[in-house]
């Protein structure tokens, strides 16, 4: 004990560090191989080279977007050798690239957003649902559907209701009096169950023969027909909330402390609770504004990382982070590979996290 | 030479119910300070005033000369130290994750604590005897060496001040006396140590000072052995006491005699 003491000095184990890593190549193990899965077959070359060649096109559109710095014209970054077909460069890059891409930022976000609202409400229970979040969305996206509006104005109605939801239940809970945790999952509560009446009443006036079945698929939860300006649009309000988390992850572990004895070790409470509030509420909105409900994974994620890894923030957030992706991006390749139809994923997640959770429970030691 | 602590006429309501009556009082470097008094008493809103945690009292409480309703958790975290009497445990943590959560409020902006803080949770885990402990589970500790690390956080904040909020309370007799036995020793490092406390014997026994608060108010101020004396145990527990003095101290020794039902002011 006394030599790991001697070399790592920040307090963080060494085995800790090496459960990282060992996340890290899981991550990039199930990134790659989901690449091969689906009934269009094609090589690990022409995999890395189809990869290359997209990357090499992103960064030339970066570059010329960017208004060609010191006069530098791009056309090739880099020579790649075109061992594959026009179908197959559609298959890989247009159709399983997004929505690979995606699995893994959504799995990410929701678990991130999950381990946060755990700490923040200090319940064990807490998940990204908690303030109303997806159901805002929920409402958001049935209105839309009801209105016949396009793909993305589906997203950006969900995404904005669930902010708007999330907006309602903290001015609601900080102007209740009590203890602000207390109010604020009471305001969830109510909110949620609002909207989710609305949501109701939605698919109660929609015409049953085909914004009925749309609204419904669509609160199932999927990442078929994932296109990549889904992405961008997803991935500003993902990194404005992902990045600040990650800062401020040792601080969360003061949160769970309690208001009081955080307060007394020199935390600004509010302020911190505010802003981990908002970032979890914005990755949670992008996710389910482009995804539709996927349950579980922001509950079932944290506690197994917590297990693999510890209750320390600092490693327990980038743990989540790494294994929702990967985690995420298992349960969609099952779902569109299992049957011929496509599952529903927020079906899959349930069916997999409600059982895995009830095993986890029963086991000696179980609990937090 | 100015008072690590000084408290001058502080009140403090809940709503219309006046908790403290104007509590006056100031504590220099190296004492240790007991508050007595009955539950209801309002020890801990006296507490909590004066770690900050309860904004909008009336009058003035300053820590090393500055008032503390006019400073940042960060700069009161810098300055005085707070060991509760419970811990509640959501999610289990390392004894070292503890006490380095001690050291937060020198740790910077989004940064997370890095070797010097480390280094500081080891050194006070080492001070209290303990580092042994590092990688145990906080939870897993019996009460008496969880009171040991959750002092060892309030050492790893580095500051000359510690409150503790009864911190014997829940522990067995041999821990009791061992815990204070820790905190007496503190105090002659140079510490400043107040603490509250339902066992007028420790008391008398450990501390260098003995405030008794009654109904918000300070009955007394002094010395252990002039402050506590028979009457004022009655008045603040309603319990008729004998003082024996022995070789090995003072006893305050209880009678039991006859059978009195709760005297009128005595809150249970």
């Amino acid at each position: 004990m006394k030599a790991s003491a001697a070399k790592h000095n920040t307090g963080l184990s060494a085995g800790g560090a090496a459960r990282l890593w060992a996340l890290v190549l899981l991550l990039l193990a199930v990134f790659f191989g989901s690449f091969f899965l689906g009934r269009y077959g094609i090589s690990p070359l022409q995999l890395l080279a189809m990869l290359a060649e997209g990357l090499q096109r992103a960064l030339s559109a970066v570059v010329n977007w960017a208004g060609r710095p010191f006069g530098f014209s791009v056309e090739r970054l880099f020579a790649v050798p075109v061992i594959w077909t026009p179908v197959m460069e559609t298959i890989v890059l247009n159709i399983r690239l997004p929505r690979i891409l995606m699995a893994c930022l959504v799995g990410c976000c929701l678990s991130t957003a999950g381990a946060c609202y755990q700490g923040v409400f200090q319940n064990p229970m807490a998940a990204p649902d908690l303030l109303g979040a997806s159901t805002g969305a929920c409402f958001g996206a049935a209105l839309a559907i009801l209105y016949g509006a396009s793909s993305a104005m589906i997203t950006l109605s969900a995404f904005g209701f669930s902010l708007l939801t999330v907006l309602l239940v903290f001015v609601i809970g900080q102007r209740a009096p009590g203890q602000k945790t207390v109010t604020l999952i009471l305001a969830g509560i109510m909110v949620s169950s609002l909207f989710s009446a609305g949501t109701s009443y939605i698919k109660l006036v929609a015409d049953p023969g085909s914004k009925l079945p749309e609204i419904t698929y669509w609160l199932m939860g999927s990442l078929s027909g994932t296109r990549g300006y889904e992405i961008a649009f997803a991935l500003l309000p993902m990194a404005l909330g992902l990045l600040p988390l990650l800062c401020l992850r040792w601080r969360l572990n003061l949160l769970t402390l309690g208001e009081e004895e955080a307060r007394a070790l020199g935390v600004n409470t509010a302020l911190l609770r505010l802003i981990v509030v908002v970032c979890s509420t914005l990755i949670t909105a992008a996710s389910v504004a482009v995804s539709g409900l996927i349950g579980w994974v922001g509950l079932v994620i944290p506690h197994l990382c917590r297990r693999y890894i510890g209750n320390d923030y600092r490693r327990l957030l980038p743990a989540t982070m790494l294994f929702g992706a990967a985690f995420l991006l298992v349960v969609d390749n099952i779902s569109r590979n299992l049957l011929a139809v496509e599952i529903p994923i927020g079906i899959l997640t349930a069916f997999i996290g409600a059982p895995f959770f009830i095993y986890l429970m029963s086991q000696k030691g179980g609990g937090a | 030479m100015t008072p690590v602590l000084s408290a001058e006429d502080v009140r403090f309501s809940y709503g219309k119910n006046e908790i403290l009556h104007g509590v006056n009082f100031s504590a220099r470097q190296g004492e240790l300070i007991a508050v007595l008094g009955p539950n209801g008493a309002g020890k801990s809103t006296l507490f909590r005033c004066l770690l900050g945690l309860l904004n909008g009292y009336r009058g003035s409480i300053r820590i090393e000369g500055r008032e503390v309703g006019a400073m940042q958790p960060r700069e009161i975290a810098g300055r005085v130290a707070y060991i509760p009497q419970t811990h509640t445990h959501t999610f289990h943590y390392t004894v070292l994750e503890m006490v380095l959560m001690g050291t937060t409020h020198r740790v910077r902006g989004l940064r997370s604590p890095g070797e010097a803080e480390t280094a500081a949770a080891r050194g006070a885990l080492a001070q209290m005897g303990i580092a042994g402990m590092e990688r145990r589970s906080f939870t897993r500790l019996s009460g008496g060496e969880q009171q040991l690390v959750l002092i060892a956080r309030a050492l790893a904040q580095g500051t000359r001040l510690l409150i503790m909020d009864e911190p014997t309370s829940s522990l067995d007799y041999g821990n009791q006396l061992r815990v204070m036995q820790r905190v007496q020793a503190l105090a002659r490092q140079g510490y400043m140590i107040l603490l509250s406390s339902h066992n007028p014997q420790q008391a008398l026994l450990f501390a260098d000072r003995i405030l008794a608060l009654h109904d918000g108010v300070i009955l007394a101020d002094g010395a252990p052995r002039e402050v506590i004396t028979p009457a004022l145990l009655q008045t603040l527990y309603g319990i008729a006491t004998r003082l024996a003095d022995t070789e090995e101290g003072r006893l305050i020794v209880p009678l039991l005699k006859e059978d009195p039902p709760c005297s009128a002011g005595t809150k249970i």
